[in-house]
């Protein structure tokens, strides 16, 4: 509980600010050191414990059928890092105070940075490997905010989106990486899987994992080569650069693979991958940070070479270096993070961050250069400093390497060189800033110091600083320790600070000392040669791999996916005709066996008008109106074949649509050009004509099959309950309205829905520009028949007549809310055509919409009203009355269900057609219709 | 009987999706057309043929599977609906993009 609460507590808190975004800066500060301090002290008070060997686990079960739990962890390595993720934090927390005063954007700040704190506090503390990664990417993407922090400037947004691209990348390594962790170790529960260290590493595919392990832990703690994302991710503002990307974030890699160090350690490949790695980017990093003008760049590639000095560490496999690791982890961040600081004040009162014009400041910032000088001297590892033990410590290391001879050799002389260029940028982001001569046109003079109190965030960790160097001993036994026996999982002997003060390390560090105050001596003319260097830009390489990598799978894409619909559609047939064709292959038998029907001369002859009907719209598609009446054909012979087929209502339903259907079509078709060019070659139509048979002759083939096999049919239940249940006899009216009701209701909500959108469609379409060759040669020049309006009109009556007639046998006899809605429909369409739209438009209501939202409402509320009665939705009663007159008759709910259908089918079907028809006036889109 | 109805929607489906694969709207309308008069076809096969026997309690002995019936019926309401939305969909893209050709401009070449 309290191991989810520290998680928890700046999770929520990241509420507080942005919830008051109009407090002021120092109050926001509060707001967010709130729950930052919270944590730290739950942390301190499990301090005792945790130091003293337990492990602390809660869990909570997720997803465990993924083996993905939420299951945190603490013991001492966790504890370690959380105290700093929390500690620097604070202080951090505090330094924003001050650095954000008077900036509108603070409130964002401080949400982001809080979040951030609990997604990091949530990798080294979770327990199951895939939660953990869940926090990993989301450390990432909080990273990649707050580098972009301030989105209007274009180099904040390159950085940022370098950062993402690069652990980003890695972050997917990693779960690669993981997943095959997770396999070889039968779990993704630490507690497990650091148990597993003998099976992961005998494991087949241990290099495989071990690689994209590492090429996610390299990437997050910007190893070389993939270090080029850290020194622009400058860009942020500074107390970001100082927690993120130098104290924590970075740090994750490294805590990773101290974390999975019985896991993964000690195998040959691990030493050359992390030594190397290490090595190289410790190099890199210490000369590159020397010829740095910007003081946040130098500070950045001094990180970048700390980090590879931890990797190395890390890879060494002697048996303190890793807790030699860990304790110089803790001293690069306390010592790290008030020189950020620092920067960000000079930035801050020059307007630059330019080391070749900020000189001579300890005239302007006394106060600042003594608390700068501490960690700067911690930094460069001069005597009684914490960079001091932590540096002799790596030197005692190098030596006790023995395996293999060249590291043996190698290693030594290389940190010694390493060495001796830390501490040359070390001298001069402190000498180049306070002395070296007068300061060089500064945007902003004069440079005030900050106040007091401002100082006091640097203060802290400087004075941590201070302790650990005088007494270091307190730090290892308190936490370093702990730490290292939890990474080892195993009972460790402690370091000798006795042992340090060996003759040989004493050189080696002796030798970086003069080296190194030689080399910043000497800078002058090494500028100038450094300068005459050929210049190489990282951002330039990512950007130019960045754009082929886009370039390249543009084009994959596009050979795939050219944006042609034509296309498209026929991979999708021909898939289906692979996909479904394999499968009726193995189809032994299509005859299954039922005796066919007889023929009868009759159905012959309009199975074949059908057919050739059919084939003849294919015939002349190229000529539109006559394709169009074709297709009208073959959608009477369909009703034809449901009338044969006893399927009266699908008979009716499938005429009154054919109508419509065609007059709506036609109404297009008067836009839309008369004749389709013949622009398909031969041999495409062949391939089409291919494509097209084997789908034809597939859906022969098996609905032959399904028709001669035997039925089996849950329809004995709706015609044995139809009338007893539903009180109809027509049980495809009674199955519409009452047993499958609710589908029925989703069916008439997507009728109106089109409707609506037709509506909206054609509301702003302007046919004025009309498409092409509209030749009105090709139609009546007579618009209105006065033998067609004269009929129209006398048919109205009688075709409502019908349509009630239908609607209320509909439950007995064919009929129903459908078909008679189909049918007024079209004898108000027919009032459309032979009247015109203008005539109708004034002789009809046309709240369509209205209708449709009646009409759902209706059948909505008939399904409601069962509930008044303690039945289900869309429950039907029924009863028998008698009038006299009329007679015994019978009333169910159904039918105020059917009544609903009815004015939807009606509205959707005229909204449809007077919005189609609306285009054609003259005026165009003129007063809305319905 | 059977025989002649399996053969008469392999026609249907052979000329729908034909005109399916034409390159202008107004064809692939028909086509849509044609492919959704097999599929309520088929569908309502599925409760297989039967001749004079509407299913309505009490008119024959025996009755047609009134279940696909219900099915198709909306599937033809429906299937006017989307028509009808298919329609508007290619006058729109008509007058908004000049032209009827399904991906939007007359090519110049076959891009397949």
């Amino acid at each position: 509980m309290i191991l989810a609460l520290i998680l928890l507590l700046p999770l929520l808190g990241a509420l507080l600010p942005a919830l008051c975004r109009r407090a002021s800066c120092r109050r926001l500060a509060g707001l967010a050191a709130l729950p930052a301090l919270s944590s730290l002290a739950l942390l301190l008070s499990l301090l005792p414990r945790v130091t003293g060997g337990e492990t602390l686990i809660a869990e909570l079960a997720w997803l465990p059928s993924l083996g993905l739990n939420l299951a945190l962890r603490l013991d001492a390595l966790g504890l370690l890092f959380a105290l700093l993720i929390t500690g620097i934090g604070a202080a951090i927390l505090l330094f924003a105070r001050y650095y954000f005063e008077g900036s509108a954007s603070a409130a964002r700040f401080f949400t982001l940075v809080l979040a951030f704190m609990a997604v990091m506090l949530g990798i080294v503390l979770a327990e199951n490997l895939l939660f953990m990664l869940v926090f990993w990417e989301l450390t990432s993407l909080v990273s990649f905010l707050l580098i972009g922090f301030h989105s209007d400037r274009q180099a904040a947004r390159l950085g940022a989106r370098m950062s993402l691209v690069i652990t980003g990348g890695g972050g997917l390594a990693l779960l690669a990486g993981i997943v095959l962790l997770g396999q070889a170790a039968g779990s993704y529960e630490l507690s497990v899987v650091l148990e597993a260290g003998e099976r992961i590493r005998g494991h087949e595919h241990y290099g495989l994992m071990l690689n994209l392990i590492l090429l996610g832990a390299f990437t997050k703690s910007a190893q070389f080569p993939f270090h080029l994302w850290l020194p622009h991710a400058m860009t942020a503002p500074t107390p970001v650069s100082a927690y993120l990307h130098s104290a924590t974030m970075v740090k994750a890699g490294l805590f990773l693979l101290a974390r999975l160090h019985p896991a993964l350690a000690d195998t040959e490949l691990w030493f050359h991958l992390v030594t190397l790695t290490g090595m190289v980017t410790l190099m890199v990093g210490a000369f590159v940070a020397m010829f740095m003008h910007d003081m946040k760049g130098l500070l950045a590639y001094s990180t970048v070479s700390h980090l590879g000095l931890i990797m190395l560490l890390l890879g060494l496999g002697t048996p303190m270096a890793l807790a030699a690791a860990l304790f110089h982890l803790v001293c690069h961040a306390l010592f790290k993070a008030p020189l950020f600081m620092m920067a960000g004040y000079v930035d801050r009162a020059t307007g630059t961050r330019d080391m070749r014009r900020i000189n001579g400041m300890w005239r302007f910032m006394p106060s600042l250069m003594v608390l700068s000088a501490i960690p700067a001297a911690a930094m460069a590892g001069l005597p009684l400093m914490s960079g001091y033990v932590s540096k002799k410590m790596l030197f005692g290391e190098s030596l006790r390497v023995v395996t293999p001879e060249w590291a043996a050799l190698v290693i030594p002389v290389w940190v010694t060189l390493a060495g001796l260029f830390s501490v040359a940028y070390s001298i001069r982001i402190f000498h180049n800033v306070y002395f070296n001569g007068k300061p060089i046109d500064l945007p902003v003079w004069p440079p005030r110091e900050p106040r007091r109190a401002a100082l006091v965030p640097i203060a802290l960790p400087v004075l941590a600083t201070l302790v650990v160097g005088l007494a270091p001993q307190g730090l290892y036994a308190t936490l370093v320790h702990p730490a290292f026996e939890a990474a080892r999982q195993a009972e460790l002997a402690a370091f000798d600070f006795g042992a340090l003060g060996g003759s040989r390390t004493g050189l080696m560090s002796l030798v970086a000392l003069a080296g190194g105050a030689l080399f910043y001596a000497i800078r002058g003319p090494l500028f100038c040669l450094h300068a005459r260097l050929p210049e190489v830009d990282a951002k330039e390489i990512f950007d130019w791999v960045m754009r082929r990598a886009t370039e390249r799978s543009q084009r994959r894409v596009f050979q795939l996916e050219n944006g042609s619909l034509q296309r498209y559609l026929t991979f999708i047939m021909v898939t289906v005709v692979v996909l479904v064709g394999v499968e009726l292959l193995a189809v032994a038998r299509w005859s299954g066996g039922v005796p066919l029907g007889p023929l009868d001369p009759l159905t012959v002859l309009a199975a074949a008008l059908l057919c050739l009907a059919a084939i003849g719209v294919v015939v002349f598609h190229h000529y539109r109106l006559p394709a169009l009446l074709l297709l009208g054909v073959t959608g009477l012979f369909v009703t034809v074949a449901f009338a044969r087929f006893s399927a009266p209502d699908l008979a009716l339903t499938q005429l009154m649509v054919e109508v419509m259907a065609v007059v709506i079509m036609m109404l297009a078709l008067s836009f839309l050009p008369q004749q389709s060019p013949r622009e398909s070659t031969r041999a495409r139509m062949g391939r089409d004509l291919a494509i097209a048979g084997l789908v034809g002759g597939g859906v022969a083939a098996f609905s032959f099959a399904i028709l001669t096999r035997p039925q089996h049919t849950i329809s004995d239940f709706f015609l044995a309950n139809s009338v007893p249940g539903g009180g109809g006899t027509n049980v495809v009216n009674v199955i519409l309205v009452d047993f499958r009701g609710f589908d029925t209701l989703g069916e008439i909500t997507v009728l109106g829905i089109a409707a609506v959108a037709v509506f909206a469609f054609t509301r702003d379409l302007h046919l004025k520009e009309r498409v092409v060759d509209t030749q009105p040669g090709h139609w009546v020049a007579e618009p209105h028949p006065i033998m067609l309006s004269t009929v129209a009109r006398l048919v109205l009556p009688i075709a409502l007549l019908v349509s009630a007639y239908i609607f209320l046998r509909g439950h007995n006899l064919p009929g129903g809310g459908f078909i008679a809605g189909l049918i007024t429909a079209v004898a108000f369409t027919l009032q459309y055509m032979a009247g015109g739209l203008v005539w109708a438009q004034a002789r009809m209501l046309t709240a369509f919409r209205p209708l449709i939202g009646a009409g759902l409402l209706i059948a909505v509320a008939t399904g409601l009203g069962s509930w008044l009665f303690d039945h289900p939705f869309l429950t039907s009663a029924h009863g028998h009355f008698h009038l006299p007159l009329v007679g015994e008759f019978e009333l169910a709910t159904a039918m105020l269900f059917d009544l609903g259908v009815y004015a939807t089918v009606v509205g959707a079907t005229l909204l449809v057609l007077a919005n189609l028809g609306k285009l054609m006036t003259v005026a165009g889109p003129g007063k809305e219709i319905g | 009987m059977e025989l002649l109805y399996a053969m008469t929607l392999g026609v249907l489906t052979t000329c729908g999706v034909y005109l399916l694969l034409r390159a202008r709207t107004f064809t692939v309308i028909l086509g849509l057309t044609l492919l959704s008069h097999a599929v309520n076809l088929y569908l309502f096969a599925s409760g297989r043929l039967v001749a004079g026997a509407p299913a309505i309690v009490g008119l024959t002995d025996r009755s047609a599977d009134p279940l696909p019936q219900a099915l198709v019926l909306t599937a033809i309401v429906i299937g006017f609906a989307m028509t009808a939305f298919v329609v508007v969909l290619a006058l729109k893209a008509a007058v908004e993009l000049r032209n009827d050709h399904v991906d939007g401009e007359n090519p110049d070449e076959d891009r397949l």
